[in-house]
């Protein structure tokens, strides 16, 4: 068997918002991209977003809120996933989002927010140049 | 360093399971050599095969059923398998969305696997998926399946109990007698019972079983009602489980099913091995040049088989 890596990622909606018509056109996206994408509908904790993400092992959490509570509920994923030593893994955030809260979520660890009307050209390009598939190296381990 | 990942998982550390999951998927050979070291610490998780066409609410059965061994304080891993895209390899693997109940639980396992375009309703990777789930210590194993038709039964070698979920809207007695899964299922669930229909469907499946002829190390599968989005016959369905798994071990099928296991498992290995060595060890330009005999009908497919054979080296 010739090894194949393939990035997975998991798209997710943190919190009590319930339009998951964005997330699903960006799943259906990164599956066409070629990538194995988890889906799990709307509604969640972090807690479970956050043990979904290291169950499956992800290399890419893509969140969406719409609802106004990204700050609280984006950076609340990313100090979970670092307090479980899964800091490796990439966080990216969408949705409704002021301008000014863009620095407020990079400083939390969000490494890129994607605002309404991006393509998704645009987010399948920076996947692809900033995200890569982990590999069993040691090193990647810890 | 793999013998510390090796520790790592027997400790039940999931970040490394996970890690070797993927690994196994990417058919990584440090991966492989993990595996190795795992494998004397596997046979004791109970593997449970659930399958049935699409929509029949195989996940959410899951979802309740987790629920059910939980109660009795076992833990769980689950394999949810689901389709590849055969033009873009990429895949939506959306069976959590069903199992959200029990995700934040560390005594609970759930992993999603892409079929990679491997045919049957498993993927390449779930048997080294549930090896791992079972080095962790888990003591049943959940392994859902694509959706699938009635001809996939390969789960039905891997399980020691394999569920097939209908509908009411599963068909009449005809697709009842059809060959396939129906003849190899141990347990038959009938979800959505309170639509209309699921007493019809019971009836058909009754009559086409009664007409199996029953040996004494087999028990006649039971059928099952559910409405697993409340609950409903869960608990029910998880006792026809463990009673199966009892029936097996008290008249031998247990040993049985697992030789049968471990004998596909060894076919599938020596299988691929070979597939690699002949990829690898056939000259490309030759074969080549078979294809255009081939093509100009100068010779047969088995005649430039048997010609391409005669040429490898030893192994």
């Amino acid at each position: 068997m010739v090894p194949t890596t393939k990035l997975r990622v998991l798209v997710a909606k943190p919190g009590l918002d319930g339009h998951d018509r964005g997330v699903r056109v960006i799943a259906r996206g990164f599956r066409d991209a070629g990538y194995e994408v988890i889906y799990t509908g709307v509604h969640q904790t972090p807690e479970q977003i956050v043990s979904t993400a290291i169950q499956e092992d992800v290399d890419l959490v893509g969140l969406s809120c719409l609802s106004g509570a990204h700050l609280f509920l984006f950076g609340e994923v990313v100090r979970q996933l670092r307090e479980k030593g899964a800091g490796d893994i990439t966080v990216v955030g969408g949705g409704i989002i002021p301008d000014e809260d863009i620095p407020k979520l990079k400083e939390a660890g969000i490494k890129q927010v994607f605002l309404p009307g991006t393509s998704l050209d645009e987010i399948m390009k920076w996947t692809e140049e900033n995200v890569t598939p982990a590999g069993m190296r040691e090193e990647s381990m810890q | 360093m793999t013998v510390d990942l090796v520790d790592r998982i027997l400790a039940g550390d999931v970040r490394s399971a996970a890690r070797l999951m993927r690994g196994i998927e990417d058919s990584d050979p440090v991966a492989f050599d993990t595996l190795e070291k795992l494998y004397p610490h596997t046979g004791h998780a109970y593997i449970v095969g659930v399958t049935g066409a699409p929509g029949g609410g195989k996940s959410t059965l899951v979802d309740a059923l987790i629920g059910a061994f939980r109660r009795r304080d076992m833990t769980v891993g689950v394999v949810a398998i689901d389709p590849t895209s055969p033009l873009t390899g990429g895949a939506i693997l959306g069976d959590r969305v069903r199992m959200q109940e029990h995700c934040a639980d560390s005594g609970v396992f759930i992993r999603s696997v892409a079929t990679r375009g491997w045919l049957g309703g498993l993927a390449r990777a779930a048997m080294g998926i549930i090896h791992v789930l079972d080095a962790m210590g888990k003591d049943v194993v959940l392994v859902e399946t694509v959706g699938i038709g009635q001809q996939e039964v390969d789960i039905t070698h891997l399980a020691g109990t394999s569920i097939f979920v209908l509908t009411p809207d599963s068909g009449d007695a005809i697709q009842m007698m059809k060959a396939g899964i129906l003849e190899v299922a141990d347990i038959f669930v009938i979800n959505k019972a309170d639509q209309e229909g699921a007493l019809r469907v019971k009836t058909d499946l009754q009559a086409m079983l009664n007409m199996n002829g029953s040996t004494p190390d087999e028990l006649k599968p039971p059928i099952v009602l559910t409405e697993a989005v409340n609950g409903s016959g869960v608990e029910a369905l998880a006792m026809e489980i463990l009673k199966h798994r009892e029936f097996l071990a008290s008249h031998g099928g247990l040993q049985k099913r697992e030789r049968e296991r471990a004998r596909l498992e060894l076919a599938e290995a020596i299988e691929s091995a070979l597939r690699d060595y002949i990829s690898s060890s056939v000259d490309k330009a030759s074969q080549e040049e078979l294809v255009e005999d081939l093509v100009r009908r100068r010779i047969s497919p088995r005649a430039a088989a048997s010609e391409v054979i005669s040429h490898l080296p030893r192994p």
